[in-house]
């Protein structure tokens, strides 16, 4: 079953071509990895998605990205990025909390959506919380300012964060890039647990993290996908010359 | 997601971009209203004062007769004081700056400076004046002269020329100060003839920026004792004989624009009105000068330094 | 060393200034009891039955504040947020040196409007409003803040970094919710410090409120009367010719330390918001 299908997208910073042409499709409940070099355009590939690139000018997509059931196109003209961005949820490369509670933070996007009644909110509060598995170690300071938990803790709340809002897709930008080692490996635990309940893409510029917790992976390079593929296959046996080259290390 | 939610998401989202268009109008409406009163404000001033411009407004005393009355003893004045303001001000400021930014170690007593600076900027002037009545012209004995009004803004701006050095040393990067000092120079020596030269751009744009701020400053003057009515220049500080140059204006009493623009406002006829209004055009003109000056050369400075 | 007594030399102004105004200040609380002075609902210094209740000042001073930064906060504040989170980089360029033109205005200037302008024009829709009245100072001494706290504003919003931003908008949130649900809160403390420099200069402004407001002590929150400032009655005094060490001569001392505690307070406060607040990204 595919929640999404990227087809034939294309994507333009002004004048420079950033994606050519990329076709995939997102498998529900199950991780897709997108990998490649440093400004391949994972990252761009992800932030169409929920239509990141609306936010700066000059800025154009072409194809579409479909998302099932109900086939809507994700990148059409005429769709709002922010019922998009309602759907679909995203956790950044750095932490990024608010400056506020714990609690306020991973209510924010209710709050976005003007839902108002308290015991709903502390609900999804609880509910998210401990789906980040977070719940143990905040749930005495909810209302402490989020800037004291550490990077790790911080990551985990801001996927709380995403979680609240119960999105379709999540979408995740190298989310480790910026944590210790264990603190990446509590995430990716997290984000093998998390699948069962929701579809999710994954950027990456590491590997190994990649083959750990994919299920199917895409390779990018200079704006082109090169390689889909289970990421079994893809990572044992690629069909082709450029995805070996890169995931034994000669380029990237 | 079920069509039912969708719909009431939509819903939702129709609201909220309600809100956000008319907060931008908001905005707009606000800014714009904003400008339009220093619109009114320039087109009020300029109506009433332009009138009365005229050659014999500058070369013309005070006087009871309105029509007679002209600013030749507050824009020489002007002149003069801001004169003393900066002599005081820019070594000690530039000086200052150099110290907190480049040698200061991190210690209790430069923690104490910094956040003492911040506060000056927070004293309203006034106050300024009231330690300038008090110091300068009771136990200094200086007397209410150019001197004591020179002094008083100087000290009055001196925590913006400050500021605005250690802003400006702190763009140049730190490769520079290695450089020089690892061919040899000592800390002085880069200071001298690297940090201040590729700084003085930044430094500069920041003087002109305290003194158009001094040469509004009318409170601080009023205090210290400034005569509003003065029908006389001060001393040449030029002489026939030796030694040519007196400091006797120093110690003069004087008046500035600011307190003449006052002091016409505050009489009751309306031809004294009109004074005020030529008086505030030219002062007007005197204090936007600088500031675009100013705004001018950061733009220039900014654009010919390139790290 | 030199340099380092420069940079000494801004203690030595703080010290002169707390010094000076102490000094005076006792010399007149020899005379006045601090009780009278912060009771009593008279300031009659130079009148032959002397009254010294610095509170008819006070409430002059507080009363065209609090017009100035109800006008000020809130439109300085929503022109920060336009000219950071809505306004084209263009448009923002232009407009907002335009803004900060207002706070380069000489302040003699804004007295002049305050009287000779927006007065007249006030009594058009309030016929019984008096020549002399606070609402008027109040009013054009809060668009003379307006630059302070809208560039100061913005340059704390602008500071935000945009991955606050886009965490917010990922999230599903329009503009409005993002600039008041993630960047203002971001920016809290650049923002606090913009309000309190605003207090700052409503308390100290001296100019329009002597020039507008009138001269006469007046016990009163109706900001449509006339009444002094403690600013004003300094002005006032000066303009006279008060003997040193006169009583008269000290009160103004003592008037300019209730001033500058007020201030002083508000930074010292201030300093430390920003300190506990400021946060690093």
């Amino acid at each position: 079953m595919n929640k999404a299908e990227v087809k034939k997208l294309s994507f333009y910073y002004s004048s420079v071509q950033a994606l050519k042409d990329i076709s995939l499709p997102i498998e529900e409940k199950k991780v897709t990895a997108v990998i490649g070099p440093s400004g391949c355009g994972k990252s761009t590939l992800l932030r169409c998605f929920n239509r990141m690139h609306d936010l700066y000018p000059g800025n154009r997509y072409d194809g579409e990205i479909l998302l099932h059931p109900d086939s809507i196109n994700l990148v059409g003209a005429h769709i709002d990025p922010i019922e998009i961005r309602m759907r679909i949820g995203m956790v950044f490369q750095k932490p990024n909390p608010f400056p506020k509670s714990i609690y306020e933070n991973v209510v924010y996007g209710l709050k976005v959506r003007g839902i108002k009644k308290k015991r709903l909110i502390d609900e999804k509060c609880e509910k998210s919380l401990r789906d980040a598995a977070l719940w143990e170690e905040v749930k005495d300071r909810l209302h402490k300012p989020a800037f004291n938990l550490s990077g790790g803790q911080q990551q985990r709340l801001c996927i709380a964060r995403a979680l609240a809002t119960e999105p379709e897709i999540l979408l995740f930008d190298e989310p480790t890039s910026a944590l210790d080692p264990i603190a990446t490996a509590r995430v990716e635990e997290l984000i093998e647990e998390l699948k069962e309940k929701v579809t999710i893409v994954i950027v990456t510029h590491n590997m190994q993290q990649a083959a750990r917790i994919s299920d199917s992976t895409a390779f990018l390079y200079m704006g082109e996908l090169i390689e889909f593929g289970k990421t079994k296959q893809l990572f044992t046996n690629p069909r082709e010359k450029k995805t070996e080259d890169y995931i034994t290390g000669r380029f990237g | 997601m079920t069509a039912e939610i969708m719909k009431d998401i939509k819903k939702k989202i129709y609201e909220h971009k309600i809100y956000d268009r008319v907060f931008s109008l908001i905005g707009v409406i606000l800014t714009f209203m904003v400008l339009m009163v220093l619109f009114v404000l320039l087109i009020d001033l300029m109506r009433n004062g332009v009138p009365r411009l005229s050659v014999s407004f500058f070369t013309s005393y005070p006087s009871r007769f309105a029509n007679r009355a002209g600013i030749l003893s507050a824009w020489v004045g002007t002149i003069l004081v801001m004169t003393v303001t900066a002599i005081a001000a820019v070594p000690i400021g530039v000086a200052a700056g150099i110290y907190l930014e480049e040698y200061a170690r991190k210690n209790w007593i430069t923690n104490l400076i910094e956040i003492n600076i911040t506060n000056l900027a927070g004293v309203p002037s006034i106050i300024y004046g009231l330690m300038a009545l008090g110091i300068f012209v009771y136990q200094l004995e200086l007397g209410q002269s150019i001197l004591t009004a020179g002094l008083t803004l100087s000290l009055l701006i001196l925590p913006i020329v400050i500021v605005s050095t250690r802003e400006a040393l702190r763009t140049i990067p730190i490769g520079i100060r290695e450089a020089a000092q690892a061919a040899g120079a000592t800390k002085w020596q880069v200071v001298k003839d690297h940090l201040v030269p590729y700084s003085a751009g930044g430094v500069f744009t920041g003087i002109i920026i305290a003194l158009s701020r001094a040469i509004g400053e009318t409170a601080p003057l009023l205090t210290i004792g400034a005569l509003t009515f003065i029908a006389f220049l001060p001393d040449s500080p030029f002489m026939g004989e030796f030694p040519y140059i007196s400091f006797d204006w120093l110690l003069s009493p004087f008046t500035v624009m600011p307190i003449q623009m006052f002091n016409w406002v505050s009489r009751p006829q309306i031809d004294f009105h009109k004074n005020a209004a030529a008086a505030g055009c030219v002062l007007i003109f005197m204090s936007i000068g600088m500031n675009a000056l100013a705004m001018y050369l950061r733009y220039k400075y900014r654009k010919k330094i390139q790290w | 060393m030199i340099l380092f007594l420069a940079a000494f030399s801004s203690i030595a102004i703080t010290a002169g200034i707390i010094g000076i105004l102490l000094y005076e200040s006792l010399q007149f609380f020899k005379v006045v009891s601090l009780v009278d002075f912060l009771t009593d609902r008279k300031w009659t210094p130079l009148f032959a039955d002397a009254h010294y209740g610095i509170m008819s000042l006070a409430s002059g001073t507080l009363v065209t504040s609090i017009v100035a930064l109800v006008l000020a906060l809130p439109v300085g504040t929503i022109i920060a947020i336009y000219l950071s989170e809505y306004a084209p980089y263009r448009m923002r360029e232009i407009l907002k040196p335009l803004i900060e033109l207002l706070g380069a205005i000489p302040t003699v200037i804004y007295g002049y409007f305050a009287l000779l302008f927006v007065t007249p024009l006030l009594q058009f829709f309030l016929p019984h409003l008096s020549t002399f009245n606070m609402l008027s100072a109040g009013l054009v001494m809060g668009v003379m803040i307006i630059p302070y706290v809208s560039s100061l504003s913005e340059d704390a919003m602008r500071g935000v970094p945009m991955h606050i931003r886009e965490a917010s908008y990922a999230m599903g949130a329009t503009r409005f919710q993002t600039a008041l649900g993630a960047v203002m809160p971001s920016a809290f403390s650049g923002i606090s410090s913009a309000y309190i420099l605003a207090f700052s200069r409503a308390i100290g402004e001296t100019m329009v409120v002597a020039i507008a407001a009138g001269m006469q002590p007046n016990f009163t929150i109706d900001p449509r009367e006339p009444a002094a400032t403690i600013t004003a009655y300094i002005v006032q005094v000066s303009l006279g010719d008060l003997p040193h060490g006169t009583i008269g001569y000290q009160t103004i001392f003592a008037a300019g330390l209730m001033l500058f505690s007020m201030t002083f307070l508000f930074n010292l406060m201030g300093h430390f918001l920003k300190k506990r607040f400021r946060k690093v990204y």
